[in-house]
């Protein structure tokens, strides 16, 4: 029953980063300056600092994801840290080897940092809880429940083209109910003090009381995208275009994929973002994904140069 | 202790640069004293390439002990460094430590022809082979105490001198 | 000296011969005292009757033991238990109930009530041998993990059953509704992104089994009812005169989904911890008697497989140890006088189970818990004997420590200082 953010120590430093809920301005506003930084890194013929030499950092992929694995791959060794990746999914799990037998195992090898994408909500909080204390770990993605550095990697770019938070109006369409992006987004979102952000889905695709973290609800693109500045659309995932949740991923496209024709309904200079990969024709038209006010393919280098910023400042603060 | 005036120090540094005469010169700057002394000199010296800024909290080797600053500031080359002739400044040189990170980050955006050092103040207490070409004076401070150049709204410059609380460079 | 059945709540003395209450208040002629127990500023009450404890046997003895769990009862002060089918193999053979009840009987603790599976392997296909199985020891036939998916099953299992006059035991659980569902479908699961369970889940078994009560005639127990809008359903049913009985857990008479915090697996249970408001209506629902009984719904489960994301955890919780300990909390928190808080997991469980026990009246069988209201002890993983260590009350001080308990007569258990 201890309330404390398992990912803040005692005097309010950062030690994991495992969801955007509850994290203070002070530390997204840290992680984002520090990003900016590192963006003139990127830019550089040398692109490697030597911030984390000599530090092992693994790559825990329960769930198969190539790029979201290279890109944290990529922010690890422009840091010159040693990354070790390893894809779970196919190996130790089903050998019947627990989650924590993994992290342990893994650990004795004189581990600093674990990245974890793992297909159960709250799996990384778990691993964080049973670590030992001088190991970091990251989020890169729990089930429905967070997904981080995704979230600050969209804000550093809404900050970039919008340069203010305050006066926003950011609309999340698609699939909330399944997504972990949509959720850390949200709690980015409200904690920078964007005063309006909207949801977009229908029913199927919305958790109950949704509301309760601070969005307005909206289940027509029509009316949801009025005066919207910033669109965050999101994926859907194959298994949920027929069934349960949609009957068709024709009829979702029809009524909420982004096509030129909607996105006009938003302000004039509004910014399209997609956390990736796409599905053309589904949640978004080609058009519109490839056109002057997507900001998609920026949205995967800042995500380089956030994900270098939550690693060494994670490497930094002392237990 | 009785401080010297950082503008007077500032006028002696220039004047020695200047004397120097050292052509197509470009000047970079280390967060964050340096670079306000390279804004300076890049007026007074009316140097014609574009000033540098290096914040090298990225390339420190303290990061283990005292994790990353609280608020780092990008760098900026915006020449090539490769083949230029460079000039390195800093307000207060101690240890050296800072001045090798500085080195490393700029090898990072090429290989220079050449680095020179310029430095406000010398306070002695090196770790490292590293000699300024140019500095405004040398002076002698005790390993507890902390010398730290300050700016005020006018731009005016100033020493301050105060004990260490934490371990500083 | 308290019986919530009786209704005394008085200071006096009680003699015990021959493993039964020989007299209360006065000692009968010619009664020499072999051992005197010194109660006073203690609270002597029926021994507790637990409508769910799980001893794991047989079958899954890596979580607990016979020899565990029924120690951990009696420390609890608990002296008669129903123990749900949900074994493996399941209780749906005459010998397996015999060779449980005749394990049980060898240790001399706690007496165990087995519940007969519903149908067999509890797969909500055929019937079991209930006649049989009652010959064997069940007292009671029951579907533990929630409602059959063949609703003609159901009804014929609860035409047969009330042939016999058995009473059906169900959790009011619609299956299809449950899904992969781990959590309440409110705010908490809504933040954590964990699957949900609707309340409707909930509320349509408990329309379905009541349609099937007033079909078949049969007498239920709906378990561990689990929200407000569930409960108001019972209430009405009630009101009707239907045969209906229910119970609430005491994890969900004290816990909300709030309580999950940050993915605690111990919070993971079924059916779900709810709303806030759904935990306050199950307080008063026990208060005004629409819930009749609290259990503890002991489920012991090893530590490994609560170290696992929330969903991938095992359910359960242990309990059978605090099932005193949060009734006192409940009744002093509603302000209720002990007489009537106690009545909740004595004389009134007892019904449901339809067995002659907690009370104390002359005659009896001795089965008597003796605890101290006043003192207060802190849950951790020492403190309880149980096998499994797995409770969301973990480091919480709770009122009411048993001091002993009487099984027969016989004390079973008896507080170490």
């Amino acid at each position: 029953m201890n309330s404390r953010n398992p990912q803040l120590n005692e005097n309010g430093t950062l030690q994991h980063l495992l969801t955007t809920e509850g994290l203070p301005v002070s530390v997204l506003l840290h992680i984002l300056d520090t990003a900016e930084s590192f963006v003139g890194v990127t830019e550089r013929d040398v692109k490697k600092i030597p911030l984390l030499r000599g530090k092992s950092i693994f790559n825990l992929f329960f769930e198969p994801s190539t790029r979201t694995r290279t890109t944290f791959e990529i922010a690890a060794k422009r840091l010159s840290a040693d990354v070790i990746n390893l894809n779970i999914a196919v190996s130790s799990e089903s050998k019947g080897e627990t989650l924590l037998d993994t992290v342990n195992n893994l650990s004795a090898m004189n581990a600093d940092m674990f990245v974890v994408r793992h297909a159960q909500s709250g799996a990384a909080h778990l691993i964080a809880k049973h670590v030992r204390s001088d190991i970091r770990v990251i989020n890169a993605g729990d089930g429905s429940h967070a997904h981080p550095t995704q979230a600050l990697l969209d804000m550093f770019t809404i900050r970039r083209y919008k340069r203010e938070f305050r006066n926003l109006r950011v609309a999340i369409i698609g699939d909330i109910l399944h997504s972990r992006v949509a959720r850390s987004q949200i709690h980015a979102l409200t904690t920078l003090g964007v005063p309006e952000v909207r949801v977009i889905a229908p029913k199927t695709l919305l958790p109950k009381m949704v509301e309760r973290l601070g969005v307005h609800v909206y289940h027509t693109m029509e009316k949801g995208l009025k005066d919207i500045d910033v669109l965050m659309m999101l994926r859907l995932q194959n298994e949920r275009m027929t069934g349960a949740n949609l009957p068709s991923s024709e009829e979702y496209f029809k009524y909420y994929g982004l096509t030129p024709e909607k996105l006009s309904l938003a302000r004039r200079d509004a910014i399209v973002m997609h956390p990736g990969p796409m599905n053309r024709g589904v949640e978004i038209d080609s058009a519109v994904a490839d056109g002057k006010q997507s900001v998609i393919l920026p949205q995967v280098t800042f995500g380089i140069a956030v994900r270098m910023a939550v690693m060494s400042i994670l490497a930094g603060n002392q237990t | 202790m009785q401080l010297p005036d950082a503008e007077e120090l500032f006028q002696i540094l220039a004047k020695k640069i200047r004397s120097a005469g050292i052509q197509n010169i470009a000047l970079v700057g280390i967060h964050t004293g340096g670079v306000w002394l390279a804004q300076r000199l890049h007026q007074e010296l009316n140097i014609q390439r574009p000033l540098g800024m290096l914040d090298v909290s990225f390339y420190r080797d303290d990061f283990d002990k005292r994790g990353l600053h609280a608020q780092v500031k990008p760098s900026e080359i915006p020449f090539d460094v490769e083949k230029s002739n460079i000039l390195l400044i800093d307000d207060v040189l101690y240890t050296g430590r800072t001045i090798r990170a500085a080195i490393n980050e700029l090898f990072d955006y090429g290989r220079p022809g050449c680095i020179s050092l310029a430095a406000l103040i010398d306070r002695g207490g090196r770790q490292l082979p590293i000699t300024p070409q140019y500095v405004g004076a040398e002076l002698k401070i005790p390993d507890n105490q902390m010398l730290e150049l300050q700016r005020n709204e006018n731009d005016k410059l100033s020493l301050k001198i105060y004990d260490k609380t934490s371990n500083h460079e | 000296m308290i019986d919530p059945k009786q209704g005394i709540d008085t200071v006096q003395d009680i003699f015990i011969a021959k493993g039964k209450i020989v007299a209360t208040g006065i000692a009968p002629d010619e009664f020499q005292a072999s051992r005197i127990i010194d109660a006073q500023s203690l609270v002597v009450c029926p021994g507790l009757v637990d409508l769910s404890v799980r001893l794991r046997e047989p079958g899954l003895e890596y979580k607990a033991t016979l020899e565990s769990e029924m120690a951990a009862a009696v420390a609890g002060g608990v002296t008669s238990f129903a123990c749900p089918p949900d074994t493996d193999p399941p209780l749906d053979e005459p010998g397996l109930v015999e060779m449980l009840k005749h394990r049980a009987r060898n240790l001399n603790q706690a007496h165990v009530y087995p519940v007969g599976a519903l149908t067999q392997g509890l797969k909500g296909e055929r019937l079991t041998e209930m006649a049989e199985l009652f010959d064997a020891g069940c007292v009671v036939f029951g579907q533990p993990d929630g409602l059959l998916s063949n609703l003609r099953i159901l009804m014929q299992a609860m035409h047969y059953a009330s042939t016999f006059d058995f009473s059906v035991w169900l959790r009011p659980q619609e299956i299809s509704l449950t899904h992969h569902g781990v959590a309440h479908d409110g705010e908490v699961a809504t933040r954590l992104g964990l699957p949900t369970i609707p309340i409707c889940s909930e509320t349509i078994a408990i329309s379905n089994i009541i349609l099937l009560m007033k079909e078949t005639g049969v007498k239920v127990h709906l378990c561990r009812i689990s929200s407000a809008e569930g409960l108001s359903m019972i209430r009405d049913a009630k009101q009707q005169g239907l045969p209906v009985t229910c119970d609430v857990t005491i994890n969900h008479l004290h816990l909300s989904d709030m309580d999950i915090g940050f993915f605690d697996s111990n919070c993971h249970l079924m059916p779900p911890l709810r709303s806030f408001s759904d935990r306050d209506a199950l307080r008063h629902g026990l208060l005004d008697g629409t819930i009749d009984a609290v259990c503890s719904d002991h489920a012991p489960v090893d530590e490994d497989a609560k170290l696992l994301p929330f969903g991938q955890a095992e359910i359960g919780a242990t309990g059978v140890e605090l099932l005193l300990s949060l009734t006192l909390k409940w009744g002093l928190e509603m302000r209720l006088p002990l007489l009537k808080t106690l009545s909740k997991i004595t004389c009134d469980s007892a019904q449901i189970l339809g067995i002659n026990a907690g009370n104390l009246s002359v005659g009896k069988a001795a089965d008597i818990c003796i605890f101290d209201p006043n003192d207060y002890w802190k849950v951790t993983s020492n403190s309880i004997l149980s096998q499994g260590k797995n409770t969301p009350f973990l480091g919480m001080e709770l009122p009411g420590k048993t001091k002993y308990t009487l099984v027969n007569g016989h004390i079973v258990y008896e507080k170490q200082n």
